[in-house]
């Protein structure tokens, strides 16, 4: 245990588990009732598992259409609620119900609170997201197609041209909008109420940090989201015309509206990544996260900055010179607080005592791919350049390289980082090396030749393509294959893990570990801290980043 | 250190055999360089920004794999305990700031090159369609619709695909070379986005607004484009074809076109009484073109988006009714009114040969209502008749 | 399941989430007041060539060094059955000149409709410039089935419009926005 931090959590077995009646009924209650941080960043794991497998599986549709050009499995108009919905489903029911999972689990523990501030309210913020996709899953089976115009909805396509079913979206997006900023009220609570006596704000774990402000974004875009499908709603039943340029509104303004919600929303959905890799890069390099400080101030500089930049999703769609030259030079600045973060990891690692666990795989491969995914962001924010890549397939490379190997894989780093911690037992490394070779090379193979086919002039979102793309196609095809099933094996790994096979975690699990949820026993206790640790200021705690001093055999 | 030295060099060298090995392959699968001073200026400026690019990553990279090498427990390296430095911090955040003012300069130039206003030598209007392109070429009095000329057949894999598969249209539009070309793009229906990647053209065309592009084409040829903005079923199938003429075969191409016009209003004054096989006939190209997208060939269409017509209540029922949907379209679906797009030959001959195709004409079966001819002459008093 | 450690905070908890609450109902109200401040700036900066409303009549003299083409387009949205076209493509005037044109429509249905023509001006930089005295577009225009008429506009171009504007395109887009017409079209829609 670091001799610096003092913790007295109770490890009395009077709290240890859930109360939970006997029979399938009981099972029912204790988890519709729970309120419990851990039980529902466990439900929300399981429903973005859930979301990603369905979500993928629309993926190796879509990929199986592109095989070969011609009309082979699904219809265009079916294609084209597949590329939606994996989307939607995609952005709202697995990136961001993730990482709401891990801060639940996560947060208190590292706070050294006994659970989140809003428990009940935490309760409600979940359960709202079931309904909220079985409303959006149920488009499929209303007449007139599902969602058929991209995750953005553009308007006029959606409105005065959208099917009836895209009514069910708009309600589905409130639900899930409702959700998100319950979420994030009740973590705001949590990190600002709840810290240990003794933490300051700038003392807390980097993954706190991101998720506060985080919190924040949401807070700010989820209503202006809410409120531009609610005038999409009565554009399209009650006489109003936002979006209608026949009643003096501007299908544009759609655009501004949606992109104001949008830039900020990729935001939400990497700066917790980031606050993963930044905990997992020192504990396999047994050495102190480098800039902490710049790390913070990177973050909230990418929070501030990504709301000036919207416009860069709109430049094809006429945007006076003045704008254009306003937001590229915007968009161009949000690589320095980026590199900022790269660069600090790379000095976190560098001259670090590397050990290449599962996580620390995963978090490396973030590194490399998240930073092409910038490099290819870094392109496209160039305007003039803008026009040859916008709605080509370089843009789809180019957010599936950001969201791939750094959202999903830095949840996925998160899950083998922390598993051990939460079941108390270790998951099987070898399959966990297995899933992170062949997930790597797979998903490398299919979104890498993406950026050639979108310089050579394919377009997104087609369900059908001319000949010369066929070759990159069928590469990146079998690619998304084999990272699809790459997948079943981590899934089995969790069960497995979640099931006692592994062996029995320590309490640190991790020889670099450093925290207060590494203080708690594996698996910590029902309620975290019944008695808050007391957080000793680190002055000297550099020192003690020595791991002689905290092996824990 | 001397080692690290040579270390580098190494990756350094290896990199760039996989950058060489790279541009021989770009030819094919990197950006055309295209065909107008713009579209080259933006190749430059690609080509630079993305040469930069493979700098800071080999640089950054280089680091990284030093590191991850070098740096492991395994090799018994023990951690450094070194965690900040404002001095590195602010090297950090200074020198991407001025390599992104180095990028952004070329950036500027560029994009104020293609502000250019001086007067154009010729306006052509693009409105865009589901699915298709219009040109109305404001200066000579031409216009014309043009579709994807790719059968279904070969989209459905009956018949061996073309060269240019989904990239031929019916009816190409034609430009001068070395003149300047205004574009004038807007949309009758959804969002659209012409994009010629040769021409360094790419602008949303949005119901209700203007906007626009311009190119000036230094060499003769085809270019093929698509269209960029995701605008419902027919996305995919709505390309774009630009055939560059010197000037004196544009000028022919002009004279030919005004004489066609000509010729096609005064067929459209006739409107007499067409038999069932010339109806049958001209109605199954019609069909091909135009409904198979949703409907299918089969007629079986694809359920629940796009009804099948075989069988159809509408189909074969009253003529009035189907003359309806097919002029005014269906609101809150993909049909689309064709009233404006088709003649009234081309609706009676479709209409009619809906209406004997795939068993439709079964009076036995669907009532007396079922089969029987359409002529222009009743698809010219539909128009006309209230839809109330 | 509640402790003293818990019951502490509530006080601050409380405000802290009417603090967040308000902040997130301000949110939905600035979505809402996007619209019409997005409106204000499109005018302002001429953001997708919008024109502004009704002016006076310019009478404080030409700018005769200059020349400026304009240019008129015609569209009509969603296939609607009306001939819709300007009676002149061109014309050339310069600033600070009153110029009246006109726009051929033709109800080409037997019923009546109403319609609404939307303006669009590029480049974008010209439209607030573009100073119109009298247009059809604004307001709503009711027509009977196969009547016909010639839809005046009046306007003139400022002086002050930049140097480096010789072409403005104004075009108009005529958009269906009768009640009983969309009803009949929806009512169609039972049939499929």
């Amino acid at each position: 245990m670091t001799p610096t931090r003092v913790s007295k959590h109770h490890d009395d077995d009077h709290d240890h588990g859930a109360h939970q009646e006997p029979g399938f009924l009981g099972f029912v209650k204790r988890w519709v009732f729970t309120t419990n941080h851990k039980d529902i960043g466990t439900l929300y794991l399981t429903i973005a598992m859930v979301n990603f497998l369905l979500a993928g599986a629309m993926a190796l549709l879509i990929r199986s259409e592109l095989f070969l050009p011609g009309h082979r499995l699904i219809a265009p108009d079916f294609f084209n609620t597949m590329t939606t919905m994996h989307g939607l489903i995609m952005v709202f029911g697995v990136v961001m119900p993730v990482f709401v999972g891990l801060a639940n689990w996560q947060i208190p523990m590292m706070l050294g609170a006994p659970d989140m501030a809003l428990p009940r309210l935490n309760n409600w913020s979940f359960w709202l997201l079931p309904f909220a996709f079985t409303i959006l899953l149920s488009t499929f089976f209303i007449s007139g197609s599902a969602p058929n115009y991209g995750w953005t909805f553009y308007a006029p396509l959606s409105t005065k041209y959208g099917p009836p079913s895209t009514d069910f979206m708009i309600f589905a997006i409130h639900i899930m909008g409702m959700s998100s900023i319950l979420g994030s009220i009740n973590i705001i609570a949590t990190i600002l109420n709840m810290r240990a006596p003794g933490m300051k704000l700038m003392q807390m774990p980097m993954f706190v940090w991101t998720w506060l402000i985080t919190a924040f974004l949401l807070l700010a875009i989820m209503p202006v989201l809410a409120g531009t499908v609610t005038m999409m709603l009565t554009d399209r039943h009650f006489g109003t015309s936002f979006f209608d340029a026949a009643g003096g509104g501007d299908p544009i303004l759609f655009q501004h509206l949606f992109w104001f919600f949008g830039h900020p929303e990729v935001y939400v959905l990497i700066l917790p990544a980031f606050g993963v890799i930044s905990e997992i890069l020192p504990t396999f390099s047994r050495k102190k996260l480098f800039g902490y400080h710049f790390m913070v101030y990177a973050t909230a500089a990418i929070a501030f900055l990504s709301y000036i930049v919207w416009v860069h999703h709109m430049f094809t769609a006429g945007v006076p010179i003045q704008a254009a030259l306003i937001f590229m030079y915007s968009t161009m600045l949000i690589a320095v607080p980026t590199g900022i973060k790269i660069f600090n990891w790379v000095a976190t690692i560098f001259k670090g005592s590397i050990t290449f666990e599962t996580p620390m795989l995963f978090a490396i491969a973030f590194l490399f791919m998240f930073t092409l995914g910038g490099f290819s962001g870094l392109m496209l924010a160039i305007v003039p350049a803008d026009y040859q890549y916008q709605d080509t397939y370089f843009v789809v490379a180019h957010f599936h390289y950001v969201l791939v190997p750094g959202a999903i894989f830095s949840a996925i780093a998160a899950v083998y980082y922390w598993i051990p911690k939460w079941t108390g037992h270790m998951y099987n490394e070898t399959l966990g090396k297995l899933h992170f070779w062949l997930s790597t090379i797979s998903l490398n193979i299919t979104f890498f030749p993406m950026h050639f086919l979108g310089l050579a002039g394919m377009p997104r979102r087609i369900p059908d393509y001319a000949l010369q793309f066929t070759d990159f196609n069928q590469i990146a095809t079998v690619g998304a294959f084999i990272f699809g099933f790459s997948h079943l094996i981590f899934l089995y790994n969790i069960i497995q893990t979640v099931r006692g096979k592994g062996k029995k975690a320590t309490k640190r699990v991790w020889e670099g570990a450093h925290g207060f949820e590494w203080t708690l026993p594996s698996p910590p206790p029902y309620h975290s801290f019944l008695t808050p640790p007391v957080f000793v200021e680190e002055a000297s705690s550099h020192e003690a980043w020595d791991v002689s001093d905290h092996h824990e055999k | 250190m001397h080692t690290i030295i040579r270390k580098c060099c190494r990756w350094m060298s290896w990199m760039l055999l996989l950058c060489g090995v790279g541009s021989a392959f770009a030819s094919k699968y990197n950006m055309p360089v295209g065909v107008t001073p713009i579209s080259r200026e933006i190749y430059t400026l690609h080509m630079t920004i993305f040469w930069i690019v493979v700098a800071i990553g080999i640089l950054v990279f280089g680091v990284l794999i030093y590191a991850l090498i070098n740096h492991r427990k395994s090799q018994g390296h023990v951690a450094a305990k070194f965690h900040s430095s404002l001095k590195v911090e602010l090297i950090w955040t200074i020198i991407p700031f001025l390599i992104l003012i180095a990028m952004a300069i070329p950036a500027t130039r560029v994009l104020m090159l293609m502000e250019d206003d001086s007067d154009a030598d010729l306006n052509i209007k693009i409105t865009g369609y589901q699915w298709k392109w219009k040109y109305d070429y404001l200066d000579e009095n031409i216009s014309f619709f043009s579709n994807l000329a790719t059968t279904q057949d070969q989209i459905q894999g009956k018949a061996p695909k073309g060269e240019n598969y989904l990239l031929e249209v019916d009816k190409p539009i034609v430009v001068p070379t070395h003149k300047k070309i205004r574009f004038l793009v807007t949309a009758n229906d959804v969002i659209h986005s012409w994009w010629v990647p040769e021409l360094g053209v790419k602008r949303d065309a949005i119901p209700g607004f203007i906007h626009e592009a311009w190119a000036k084409i230094e060499k003769p040829g085809t270019y093929r484009g698509q269209c960029a903005e995701l605008c419902g079923v027919g996305h995919g199938f709505m390309p774009i074809v630009v055939v560059a003429l010197d000037e004196p075969d544009y000028k022919k191409w002009v004279a030919e076109q005004k004489g066609v016009a000509l010729k096609q209003a005064n067929a459209l004054e006739e409107n007499k009484p067409l038999t069932k096989a010339e109806l049958m006939e001209a109605g199954q190209k019609v069909y091909g073109a135009t409904c198979t997208v949703c409907h299918q060939a089969t007629g079986m269409g694809m359920p629940p988006a796009f009804p099948a017509l075989k069988g159809s209540k509408i189909v074969t029922g009253d003529v009035a009714k189907q003359l309806s949907i097919v002029l005014h379209g269906v609101k809150g679906t993909a049909m689309q009114a064709f009233g404006e797009q088709l003649t009234d030959k081309d609706i009676a001959a479709v209409v009619t040969y809906q209406r004997n195709s795939w068993g439709n004409d079964d009076q036995a079966k669907f009532g007396k209502a079922a089969g029987g001819l359409v002529q222009p002459s009743e698809v010219a008093a539909a128009r006309k008749a209230s839809s109330n | 399941m509640k402790n003293d450690f818990q019951f502490l905070r509530e006080k601050k908890q409380r405000r802290l989430v009417i603090a967040l609450t308000s902040f997130v109902l301000m949110m939905f109200g600035f979505g809402y007041a996007m619209v019409p401040l997005y409106n204000v700036l499109c005018k302002q900066l001429g953001i997708n060539g919008k024109t502004s409303g009704r002016v006076v009549l310019d009478d404080t003299g030409i700018d005769e060094s200059r020349v400026i083409t304009v240019q008129f387009l015609a569209t009509t949205n969603a296939y609607i059955p009306w001939e819709f076209r300007p009676r002149l493509r061109t014309v050339r005037m310069h600033p600070g000149e009153n110029k009246a044109v006109a726009y051929f429509a033709r109800n080409n249905t037997d019923h009546e409709m109403t319609v609404q023509a939307i303006p669009s001006v590029t480049p974008s930089g010209a439209a607030k410039y573009l100073k119109k005295t009298e247009c059809f577009c604004f307001t709503q225009q009711k027509m009977k089935g196969q009547e016909e008429m010639d839809w005046p506009l009046l306007f003139h171009i400022d002086k002050n419009v930049p140097k480096n504007i010789h072409t403005i395109t104004l075009a108009y887009t005529l958009f269906d926005v009768t009640k009983s017409h969309a009803q009949v079209i929806e009512s169609n829609q039972g049939h499929l």
